[in-house]
């Protein structure tokens, strides 16, 4: 029986854990230098650089707090942030609604099944996320396909696109195969004789599920909601193509704020208050969930 | 597991909803790409390989798919040999911070990748090194090494070091028991981890976007430009073509790992002949 994971060369078992940390041939501390030196000058680098920039406006010298000033005081971004917010959000809870049931039929589906399934999982992420959402584009669009089939049947247009509908449709869809593996793993590392245990001494299926399987699996979904939340945070593609004037998200502005030019220290503000909330997110699911129970989420057993 | 039918059938039903709105918009992109109409039309009125012959015919697509294989392949590299070298130290190492470390190599992952485009962007301008296309590429190494570390910590865990040490016990150098008994064993992940590596910098827009120029762009660049100022079938006819050359890609690490296991003697599990 193959997994994806051993389909693409990752072994299933390993050896005990005390192996595991036994000094080998070929290591070296010092061999996470390329990694550090790669992460340290193209990735924190720039990152406290445009922190720093945040801090500083096209005028005057020195650092000031204008730019954050402009961004709490207008009333717009405080919308743009709310309406970020709210995207993400119900985003989020359609990707748990929808992909916990698909999770569930793929961890429980004989191997047979479950590989071509995984495939199919698979394809749309292989593809850019900007491919995606212009094949929503097309379908969705005034003159796609979608109203193209409804026209041939005599029923009138819809239009699911150019507003708030078309950028959770598109979202949603986009983002929905992340939650599925993070919850896939999780569900496949349950033990279903607990289940069978649980029907052995009288309960239904539906009680066993809800008390047995159910809280074993909300590390695997609170993990896949984090990472959707935190993905759909950030997202400008989809919106940009997608949305109407009313559904701005902050990726958006931050987008139009660089390729302006003109005050990056106001992009770069938006950007860091983005990351700051990124970063709460996480830190307050950590200290919620504990950062063990999703690393171990495998080791249910 | 006993199971219930109907829940069954339904959990089928369901999933095949889902599976055919997750793909339709690739599907529907691969037929309007050989659509004869000037403008997105569905059903296309008749099937044509014009916009084909556009995307290969003009200069600035093909310096687009140059720049893009370039860059990737930048990333790729990068990406590959920082997030080996860091694997191996961080699962068979013995030092403090290693949870940390490798915690942070991760990082880039949970960052919304516009933040990391745009402080990217800050960086380059300033150095004046936009527009350059293995500029482009270390930027997008760095969101190739959270992936080249994951699944090689994970490989590497899974490997039994006995093999290697025994190697050693018999006279091998430290290097060549790890080139010719680890390096087999994980190289089918490597071979995939560089290959999704490749892809995901190959399709990556946002810092692509941020540190493009104007004669250095890559192909998703060039889709979005496409997609926000005229919308024509040529954009269809290139995402076909990277669908295409993704999925060619897949099939080619499927069949190579397919081949490697069954192929090679046992991977690594053959007992070492006395000499």
């Amino acid at each position: 029986m193959t997994t994806v994971l051993e389909e693409i060369g990752v072994p299933k078992t390993g050896p005990s854990g005390a192996q595991r940390r036994q000094r080998g041939a070929m290591t070296h501390p010092l061999m996470l230098l390329p990694a550090i030196l790669l992460l340290g000058l193209v990735f924190a680098y720039p990152l406290l650089d445009m922190i720093w920039r945040s801090f500083t406006t096209p005028g005057a010298s020195g650092a000031t707090l204008d730019n954050y000033q402009h961004i709490f005081s207008e009333a717009s971004y405080w919308k743009i942030f709310q309406i970020t917010f709210e995207i993400a959000v119900v985003v989020t809870l359609l990707c748990a609604v929808l992909g916990y049931p698909l999770a569930y039929l793929l961890s429980s589906a004989p191997p047979r099944v479950v590989a071509p399934l995984m495939v199919l999982l698979l394809a749309p992420l292989l593809t850019s996320v900007l491919v995606r959402t212009f094949g929503f584009l097309v379908i969705l669009a005034p003159q796609g396909a979608l109203n193209q089939l409804l026209a041939g049947l005599n029923l009138g247009p819809v239009t699911l696109i150019y507003n708030r509908f078309g950028v959770l449709l598109a979202m949603t869809l986009t983002l929905l195969p992340y939650i599925v593996f993070t919850l896939y793993g999780n569900m496949r590392a349950i033990d279903r004789s607990l289940l069978d245990a649980a029907q052995g001494m009288g309960a239904s299926r539906f009680t066993a599920w809800r008390t047995v399987f159910l809280p074993l699996s909300l590390p695997g979904l609170a993990g896949g909601s984090l990472l959707v939340f935190v993905l759909a945070l950030g997202y400008f593609i989809t919106p940009r193509l997608m949305g109407g004037q009313r559904d701005l998200m902050i990726g958006m502005v931050i987008e139009q704020g660089v390729a302006q030019g003109n005050n990056f220290g106001l992009a770069a503000a938006l950007a860091t208050l983005l990351l700051a909330v990124t970063t709460l997110c996480c830190l307050g699911f950590t200290r919620f969930v504990g950062i063990s129970r999703i690393l171990s989420s495998h080791g249910e057993r | 597991m006993t199971s219930n039918r109907s829940v069954q059938i339904l959990l089928y039903v369901y999933a095949a909803v889902v599976f055919f709105l997750l793909l339709a918009p690739l599907v529907i992109i691969f037929i309007v790409s050989f659509s004869s109409a000037e403008y997105l039309t569905f059903p296309p009125p008749s099937l044509s390989l014009r916009w084909y012959e556009v995307i290969f015919g003009r200069p600035q697509w093909q310096n687009a798919f140059i720049t893009s294989i370039v860059s990737a392949l930048t990333a790729t590299v990068l990406a590959l040999v920082a997030g080996t070298l860091a694997s191996l130290a961080l699962v068979r190492g013995k030092f403090r911070f290693r949870s940390t470390l490798y915690m942070g190599l991760l990082v880039p992952a949970i960052v919304p990748t516009v933040v990391t485009a745009a402080a990217l962007f800050g960086i380059f301008a300033k150095l004046r090194f936009t527009g350059n296309v293995f500029g482009i590429g270390i930027g997008q190494s760095v969101l190739s090494l959270p992936f080249v570390v994951i699944v090689l910590t994970a490989t590497l865990q899974s490997f039994d070091i006995r093999l290697e040490q025994a190697a050693i016990s018999l006279g091998a150098s430290p290097l060549r028991a790890f080139m010719t008994v680890t390096l087999p064993v994980i190289r089918p992940a490597m071979i995939s981890a560089a290959v999704f590596a490749f892809l995901n910098a190959f399709d990556e827009v946002l810092i692509a976007l941020f540190l493009s120029g104007p004669r250095t762009t890559t192909v998703p660049v060039m889709i979005w430009n496409s997609v926000t100022y005229d919308i024509q079938p040529t954009v269809a006819a290139v995402s076909t073509v990277v669908m295409a050359f993704a999925f060619v890609l897949l099939a080619v690490v499927l069949l190579v790992n397919r081949f490697l296991r069954h192929g090679s003697a046992g991977g690594g599990e053959k007992p070492i002949a006395p000499a």
